[in-house]
């Protein structure tokens, strides 16, 4: 049965499909989009909005083409008068009690009532001279503003939360034209995942109030990012103005997060936009840290390293690279090395309605990364390491003070940071590095996957990617060394990944062969 | 005496013999009047005896769609390792309807007969009568009735001894005139918010709690104890005109006549019979001006189409209308048209559910049009505005709410548009002033 297909016709193009499939679906495939409101590929469909009507041959009425499957030869016009006249019309009726308040409205420039009434709709409204319904902006909950004058119930905010989040705390309430989106007096739109409503809303009737009036849709740079929140590896995207970070997103991947994240995920984007980055390279000269350049940082790093006989320890920070760890560990080579990455715990929070989907208790993006690259001692063991080590690593992590006085009384410290770190009043050697925003690079997540993120925001000062500051000084230890020049090489001279490229993950990842770890 | 009005000749009593008389309610009064003679019988058929009975009588869905009862019956599966369910639509809301409720009131065990029965067809052991919030009185004698159903061993694990099991659960509705319509029904018969389903799946396949389902009409279950006991030939043959159409119908009759109320004919019968002779015809000096012949969502005919018309479900369409749930609005020469087609409109703004754009916003502005032009304020424009949004409110929902609102301004328009530009030359006193 399902591997059944059908073939049908599209806007005149033929495309053939598995049995089942929906129109709206198959017109994807042909390169057909049919507007619609209520439809979303990750929720059940109501058929309500009346958007997505189109004219198949032989039917007695105009179909809703998201909850009309195909049949074989069936003939479906998209573009058909009738059906255009349809969707004006739904789009008129719309719009009838719609403020137009597009100037002031967050959504603008990425609404799809906006996008829809330009390609479709009518120049002018017949509902003159009629008050519009007006209600005043709800809170709804711990991000989320509601305003219902810009709502057009398509309920996609209802079915998230009643059919996926499994709180349903938000109905339809009241009937014909007075119909609202309404919350039980006595709870919060508060879910952990319940920020994805905003998305979702294809309007700006639900807004995040993080994001509210930050930033115009049109002057956000748009970059496909992973979430470094914790071991899922939730697709994202990162918008930027002018540089700074102002909002993370779902990037849509139907193997990991289909279109959601979680709100903690959303909200932790604030340390990407931090003013006190390490920005110079620090080297130790007496009882005090001097800026150096580049090269003296890393002929100083290297040098380290040749003269310290003895064990090495390198303590990584949840959010480095494939590359990152990778040019470390081949950095350190040769000394007896215990890696170990910190890895802070919260609590779990799954998303129900969607299989294998949760905020995890492993906040660190690249722990199963770390494993594949050997840096897989724990992280108590490694921190016991510390007093005995001629040298130990630091790659961005966050310390707490214990931490920091232990790694104070290390022999010799090299601290891979983002932020420099005052505590570690004994460090020889501050490297600067960019964070994750900043870069590109591999994240594996729990199930294997290597996924790349790609960099969103400039480097500050002299920062550098932390797998280039490891593959200079590995290139320094010795002669004849070339270290990789882009991200791309790096990752691709990792052993772990049995030769995988960045082209062959794609922007959507793939799962790591087992075969590859059992090499390692 | 009898119930309000004595039986005309040219009614045919057969669901309305008993109306009014007090003691047909009781559970002995019923089977002293020959009730659960029927169930008796149809407990010693097969289900398939049942329904095939069912098809020959040619019975139709009474509710309003006119579908083939039987057919629907035999759409169910027959397979039972799900539960079935059948459902009564008691939720007679559709303004100018008020049939089912003189059968509640009146016979109450006439429709637990029937239930059972198509129960039995359709292989469920348990029906949800769903009826509607404001009927207090058929609420409390069904209940009634129920109990003393149970008591005489008509409803439960043995119904009569033949070991068969049937239950029935009556629901109180909450006043919404959309839950009438089958799938919303089973939606607030879940606790859901009563909003209409997208069809397929068919109830017949994934109905009440997801498992097959048939819903059929308090009308069309009472009819079906009459016809097992006196054969389907019998019921097939009561027809004055078409044998598509057979077998009595209760229309209600309300408006501007000498005898409003509810009457049972057989099918065919001449609709100007009907108003004229059952119903005493208009006011003294009064004339016909249009009827609604089937609740308010169908269109509006006019008195020359009245003229010629058979009270059947082909005859009326033959004329431009429908038999709908035969809730019958007479209206006669006082009556303001466009006023009263603003009252339907503004009935199904309020009713519309909101689910789909088309109903929820245009029954809306349909309603405001009409204001406006009532108000003596309209343009020359909003006729064919009003066209417009009707075309586009027809055929293009889920459920037929915002179709039903169309079609009382689509025949208005084209059949009575001297009413409505009276008030767009200002020749029609605003009648919107003084509302």
């Amino acid at each position: 049965m399902a591997d059944e297909t059908v073939t049908v016709t599209i806007d005149d193009v033929q495309v053939t499909v598995p049995k089942g499939t929906m129109i709206i679906e198959a017109a994807k495939q042909a390169g057909v989009l049919v507007p619609h409101y209520c439809y979303h590929p990750s929720l059940p469909s109501p058929a309500v909005c009346r958007m997505c009507l189109v004219q198949v041959e032989k039917a007695p009425k105009l179909m809703p083409a998201c909850v009309t499957a195909v049949t074989e030869g069936q003939v479906v016009h998209v573009h058909s008068p009738d059906a255009k006249t349809a969707r004006e019309a739904v789009l008129e009726f719309l719009l009838i009690n719609h403020p137009l308040d597009c100037p002031i409205c967050d959504q603008a420039g990425e609404c799809e009532l906006q996008d829809f009434v330009f390609q479709e709709g009518r120049a002018g409204t017949r509902y003159a001279d009629y008050p519009k319904r007006y209600a005043p902006v709800e809170d709804f909950g711990a991000d989320i503003l509601y305003v219902p004058n810009r709502c057009i119930l398509c309920t996609r905010c209802v079915r998230f939360m009643g059919n996926v989040a499994g709180d349903p705390v938000i109905e339809v309430y009241d009937r014909g034209d007075r119909a609202y989106i309404g919350i039980d007096q006595d709870e919060r739109l508060d879910h952990p995942w319940s920020g994805n409503v905003v998305d979702l809303c294809p309007v700006g009737s639900l807004l995040s109030k993080d994001f509210l009036h930050k930033a115009r849709a049109w002057d956000l740079d748009k970059t496909a990012s992973i979430c470094p929140g914790c071991t899922q590896g939730c697709n994202m995207t990162i918008d930027t103005r002018d540089d700074a970070v102002v909002r993370l997103r779902p990037r849509p991947n139907l193997e990991v997060n289909r279109h959601f994240i979680c709100d903690t995920g959303r909200a932790d984007y604030r340390w990407m936009n931090r003013g006190d980055r390490a920005e110079a390279p620090l080297v130790r000269d007496g009882d005090r840290l001097r800026a150096v350049d580049w090269d003296a940082a890393l002929d100083r790093c290297a040098t380290l390293l040749n003269e310290s006989a003895g064990p090495v320890v390198v303590l990584a920070g949840g959010r480095a690279s494939c590359e990152t760890l990778g040019g470390v560990m081949q950095l350190v080579a040769g000394a007896q090395v215990t890696a170990a990455m910190k890895v802070p715990m919260g609590a779990e929070e799954a998303l129900s309605g969607i299989p294998d989907l949760a905020l995890r208790a492993e906040r660190a993006a690249n722990l199963e990364g770390a494993r594949l690259l050997g840096v897989n001692a724990s992280w108590a063991s490694a921190m016991a390491a510390v007093s005995g080590a001629a040298m130990v690593i630091v790659i961005d992590v966050e310390l707490d003070d214990a931490e920091a006085t232990a790694l104070a009384g290390a022999s010799h410290l090299a601290h891979f940071a983002t932020i420099a770190d005052p505590r570690l009043r004994t460090v020889d050697l501050v490297l600067p590095v960019t964070t994750m925003a900043e870069e590109q690079g591999v994240y594996v997540n729990r199930d294997r996957r290597a996924q790349r993120y790609l960099p969103a925001r400039p480097a500050p000062g002299m920062a550098r990617p932390a797998w280039w500051v490891a593959g200079q000084g590995w290139a320094r230890r010795a002669p004849g060394r070339s270290a990789p020049a882009t991200a791309s090489e790096a990752f691709g001279a990792l052993a772990a990944f049995g030769g995988m490229t960045y082209r062959e993950l794609g922007m959507t990842g793939r799962v790591v062969p087992a075969a590859a770890s059992v090499a390692r | 005496m009898g119930y309000p009005h004595p039986i005309h000749p040219k009614e045919t009593p057969v669901l309305s013999t008993h109306f009014g008389e007090a003691d047909a309610r009781t559970f002995d009064g019923w089977v002293k009047r020959g009730g659960y003679a029927a169930l008796r019988k149809a407990l010693e058929m097969t289900p398939e005896q049942i329904v095939d009975e069912v098809k020959a009588s040619g019975l139709r869905g009474r509710g309003g769609a006119g579908f083939p009862t039987g057919m629907k019956w035999s759409f169910m599966p027959k397979d039972t390792s799900r539960p079935h369910y059948l459902c009564c639509n008691a939720d007679e809301s559709e303004p100018g309807t008020f049939k089912d409720r003189e059968i509640m009131r009146w016979t109450p065990h006439a429709l637990i007969e029937g239930c059972i029965i198509g129960g039995l067809a359709i292989r469920a052991e348990t029906t949800y009568i769903y009826i509607r919030g404001e009927f207090t009185e058929p609420y409390h004698v069904m209940v009634k009735a129920v109990a003393e159903a149970y008591a005489a061993g008509a409803l439960g694990a043995n119904v009569f001894g033949s070991g068969k099991r049937h239950d029935v659960v009556i629901h109180r509705g909450a006043g919404a005139y959309i839950c009438g319509e089958e799938t919303a029904l089973m939606n607030s018969l879940e606790g859901r918010r009563g909003n209409p389903r997208i069809k397929p799946p068919f109830p017949a396949v994934a109905g009440l709690f997801g498992a097959p389902t048939t819903i059929n009409n308090v009308e069309t279950l009472a009819a079906v104890p009459h016809i097992l006991v006196r054969g389907a030939a019998w019921y097939a043959g009561l027809t004055l005109s078409s044998p598509k159409s057979t077998g009595t119908k209760l229309i209600s009759v309300c408006g501007h006549v000498q005898r409003p109320g509810v009457y049972e004919i057989t099918l065919g019968l001449p609709m100007k019979e009907l108003i004229y002779d059952l119903c005493g015809g208009m006011l003294p000096g009064r004339t016909l001006k249009a009827v609604i012949p089937g609740g308010s969502s169908v269109p509006i005919m006019t008195p020359a189409e009245v003229e010629e018309c058979a009270t059947d479900y082909e005859g009326i369409v033959a004329k431009g209308s429908m038999l709908g749930s035969g809730g019958m609005i007479v209206m006669d020469d006082t009556t303001d048209l466009v006023y009263q087609i603003m009252r339907l409109a503004k009935f199904y703004a309020h009713e519309s559910c909101a689910q789909c754009t088309n109903c929820r916003e245009g029954t809306a502005w349909t309603t405001r049009i009409l204001e406006r032009l009532l108000a003596g304020e309209g343009k020359a424009s909003d006729l064919d505005l009003l066209l417009e949004l009707s075309e586009q409110m027809t055929g293009k929902t889920i459920c037929v709410l915002s179709d039903s609102c169309a079609a009382p301004v689509v025949s208005g328009i084209h059949k009575f548009r001297a009413d409505f530009e009276a008030y767009l030359t200002g020749a029609a006193v605003p009648a919107m002033a003084e509302v």
